[in-house]
């Protein structure tokens, strides 16, 4: 450690204004910032400090999203070799999924990243931590077979335009990542919906996967897909119907992150654990979203409406939409009890849009961005009636 | 006596380094500094000059806007430096002691029969005025205001702060008088916070007082928090806040006819070896109290708590409003190895994603000055709420100074607050916002706006 100290220290000076590599300053910046801890010391109001930061708050957030990042590796695999009717052993499949999900992770990463430096260069600003997680996020969301370059082009866009042209981390009005995938979900609709995107069905590398033919009767829609058409019954890839035992492992088509509710719950523990994400959306969520999938199922007026509550909040995105998008603290309410309502609101939302728009089967995306765009309104609410309440004690 | 007022928000920080109820024989130093930096919201005119003889009480410098108001000497010697800085702002003004302690006259007499009149002549000429401060703005105090109430807080929970049970034994008379003189100068109610955990014999045995009982972590001391629980300050409205050990200070010279500037203060810290209560006189040199009991040569002194203190030198000087000494070790020489990610057992933190919250709150922690991490737009939210017992958002406060928005600031309940007030805000604070400053600009950008 010393020796890596003495030469950061070493190369310092050639980052610094005026510098030979003044340029990269920010990268420089962020890259010893990320190895130790800054030195700085308070000059002024507290002398002491919690020693919580926000890169320990962010990483939180990526170590609760491994579980999920694992099992979506595993499924992929899992889906290649099911459509193919092969078997594999545990590590083929999930070999297969680290070889699918992988480059989407990099793109996602270098691309953003790569923004983040280059505004954190031009601001004269330090690097900020919150694409950590945004670039994590981001290929979870989205199907296994989405191109890398339409990836790039929506992390761009994202990054770019939902979060820098506003500021950067902490101003953002929108989540990045549900930006990312609503800008693939509008521009590039085939790649994002439909039967065909949701399995790998191509070997690998030239060779890495199964060599068979597809198998008879292979689908390969998300159950949401497959009720929202009018499907009697919920099947996996091949067809084979589903329980809800396997609606919670997870092994069915959909976007990498989203299936395992298992994987999903263990992130949910860790965040919660850790506090770094509100309970109190979380719970909100799932309540407003049990109590509409409810109300729907007593008039089931369609396929959709008929769907049991526990398939609809298991099914699709609406777990990892609760867990990891509505919990975002930039975009979520800044009172405690705002977001009660905002949580709510984005479960009712997103079973609104599942059962009454035909064009959309998931809803959860829309659900969260229409909130994210509310979240200042039901602030507003809450510091009125605060505001209220101080005028009506000076009048007494 | 009304009932309990239940603070639950907030957060007791368990330092290492509390001091022993004993009191040190402690040399009264021969330097002395008066900062005007300490009276907040006096524009200082600076009557002496190096080579002046002055004895207890008399006038250093006065306020050009209310000249009534003045801030004397603590001690009898001669003055050997004004010291300015930029543009000619006196930084300090120095005394170096003969020792004697000789004071300016002052009447004897009881504050009960006196008027008003007389009561402000005497506490404005002795310069005792200039320990009063008020809210709005927390600022030094203007004689020439009404206020609503005076309220005096009977406890400190900041951390390591000292036990007003033990420095105030034997000041029963002293405060007495004192609380007379503010509820005469003041024409106001007297309030005292007091802590039911406490024993507070002193302030149950006080006349001509309303006490409140609190109870629960800090900030639950402080005295903003006390006055929005019992009588919250609205627009126009003032209420001034003196600190019970310079009450008791008034009322001993009505009761002797002395002038004396003496406190017990407390020397704490993990970096202090024998951490123990002294008696100081505010502008003293701290240099005797810590000489030989300081471990480690990387240390900073604070004058004041860790949460709001002032940075002072080993040399400095005990600041005006301050009953404590608190010496803490510097972080600028760590050079954490990947530290935001490490369990950092022995680290505090009210987050849970650290494990001090599973270690029991007896448990003492170090805390250097290390600011932990880099400055940030906020993203966190609840953190501040949390530490924040009063009806008011902190964070979209903050927000509204931050946009200089004087009537949002107003609305959201800015002249109930101080800069103190925010101080855990800013301990927990994941953005390492600087919230004190921030609340401190935004009621001296207010007081001069609306001036």
């Amino acid at each position: 450690m010393k020796a890596l100290r003495n030469f950061l220290d070493k190369v310092k000076p050639s980052f610094e204004e005026g510098g030979k590599f003044h340029a990269f300053r920010s990268v420089f910046d962020g890259f010893e910032t990320f190895l130790f801890v800054p030195n700085t010391t308070a000059k002024r109001g507290s002398h002491i400090h919690d020693c919580i930061d926000s890169k320990r708050a962010m990483s939180m957030v990526v170590i609760a999203l491994i579980p999920a990042l694992l099992f979506g590796m595993y499924n992929v695999g899992f889906q290649h070799y099911l459509v193919h009717g092969e078997e594999a052993s545990f590590w083929a499949m999930f070999i297969f999924g680290f070889l699918a999900v992988l480059p989407k992770i990099v793109v996602s990463y270098v691309v953003g990243l790569g923004i983040e430096f280059v505004v954190a260069q031009w601001r004269g600003e330090e690097i900020q931590e919150g694409f950590l997680v945004s670039g994590m996020l981001i290929p979870l969301i989205v199907p296994v077979e989405c191109p890398l370059w339409i990836l790039a082009i929506a992390t761009a866009f994202a990054v770019i335009f939902a979060k820098e042209v506003f500021g950067g981390t902490g101003y953002n009005i929108f989540n990045v990542a549900l930006i990312t995938r609503a800008f693939l979900f509008f521009a590039y609709p085939v790649k994002m919906s439909g039967d065909a995107v949701w399995v790998a069905k191509d070997a690998l590398c030239g060779g890495i996967g199964s060599e068979n033919a597809l198998l008879d009767g292979v689908t390969g829609a998300t159950p949401l897909g497959q009720v929202s058409t009018g499907a009697a019954e919920i099947t996996n890839a091949i067809g084979s119907s589903m329980s809800p035992m396997d609606m919670i492992m997870g092994f069915y088509p959909g976007s990498i992150g989203e299936t395992s509710v298992i994987a999903i719950g263990i992130g949910a523990i860790i965040l919660l654990f850790t506090g770094i994400a509100s309970w109190k959306t979380m719970l909100s969520v799932f309540a407003g979203g049990i109590l509409t999938a409810m109300m729907f199922n007593s008039i089931g007026a369609n396929e959709v409406m008929s769907l049991p509550w526990y398939e609809h909040i298991l099914l699709g995105g609406f777990c990892f939409g609760a867990v990891f998008m509505a919990t975002d603290p930039v975009t979520s309410p800044r009172t405690e009890c705002g977001k009660y309502i905002y949580g709510f609101l984005i479960g009712f939302i997103a079973i609104v849009i599942r059962c009454l728009n035909p064009g959309y089967p998931e809803g959860m995306m829309l659900a969260i961005l229409l909130m994210n765009l509310f979240a200042p309104l039901i602030d507003h609410c809450f510091v009125q009636a605060n505001i209220k309440r101080r005028l009506k004690r000076a009048n007494r | 006596m009304s009932e309990v007022i239940r603070i639950k928000k907030g957060l007791d920080i368990n330092l290492k380094g509390k001091a022993k109820e004993v009191f040190s024989k402690a040399q009264m130093p021969d330097v002395f500094a008066v900062r005007p930096d300490d009276f907040h919201g006096i524009k200082p005119k600076t009557i002496v000059k190096e080579g002046d003889l002055v004895k207890v009480g008399s006038v250093l410098f006065y306020d050009k806007a209310n000249p009534d108001l003045k801030v004397v000497s603590p001690a009898s010697g001669e003055v050997i430096a004004v010291n300015r800085g930029e543009r000619r702002k006196v930084l300090d003004i120095r005394i170096k002691s003969d020792g004697n302690f000789e004071s300016e006259p002052f009447e004897k007499c009881k504050p009960s029969s006196m008027s008003q009149e007389q009561v402000k002549k005497a506490i404005l000429d002795a310069g005792f005025f200039a320990f009063i401060k008020q809210r709005p703005y927390d600022v030094i105090a203007n004689p020439n205001d009404a206020p609503k109430a005076v309220f005096i807080s009977g406890f400190d929970t900041a951390p390591l702060a000292p036990n007003y049970d033990f420095i105030m034994v034997g000041r029963e008379e002293e405060f007495q008088l004192g609380v007379e003189a503010l509820a005469k100068l003041s024409g106001a109610k007297v309030h005292v916070g007091i802590n039911v955990d406490n024993a507070s014999k002193l302030f149950k045995l006080t006349k001509g007082i309303e006490l409140h009982e609190f109870q629960g972590p800090h900030p639950a001391g402080n005295v903003g928090v006390q006055i929005h629980h019992v009588d919250p300050i609205n627009k126009g409205e003032v209420v001034w806040t003196v600190n019970a050990q310079d009450v008791a200070m008034i009322g001993k010279a009505f009761m002797t006819g002395v002038l004396s500037f003496s406190r017990s203060i407390v020397l704490a810290g993990s970096s202090v070896k024998n951490p123990c209560y002294c008696k100081m006189i505010y502008g003293a040199s701290i240099s005797n109290i810590v000489a030989n009991n300081i471990e480690g040569d990387n240390v900073r002194y604070i004058s004041g708590n860790p949460l709001t203190g002032t940075q002072i030198s080993a040399d400095g000087f005990l600041g005006a409003f301050d009953s404590q000494v608190t010496v803490i070790p510097e972080g600028d020489k760590n050079n954490e190895f990947l530290g935001w990610i490490m369990p950092r057992l022995k680290k505090f933190s009210v987050s849970r994603s650290y494990f001090s919250w599973l270690l029991g709150s007896s448990r003492e922690y170090e805390i250097d000055t290390n600011v932990n991490g880099g400055e940030r737009a906020f993203i966190m939210s609840g953190e501040y709420d949390k530490v924040f017992p009063m009806d008011i958002y902190p964070e979209f406060l903050v927000k509204a100074i931050l946009a200089r928005d004087i009537d949002k600031m107003e609305q959201l309940g800015i002249y109930e607050v101080a800069p103190e007030d925010f101080a855990l805000c800013e301990f927990v604070c994941t953005s390492k916002i600087e919230t004190q400053r921030i609340v401190r600009e935004g009621l001296d950008f207010l007081r001069k706006e609306l001036a």
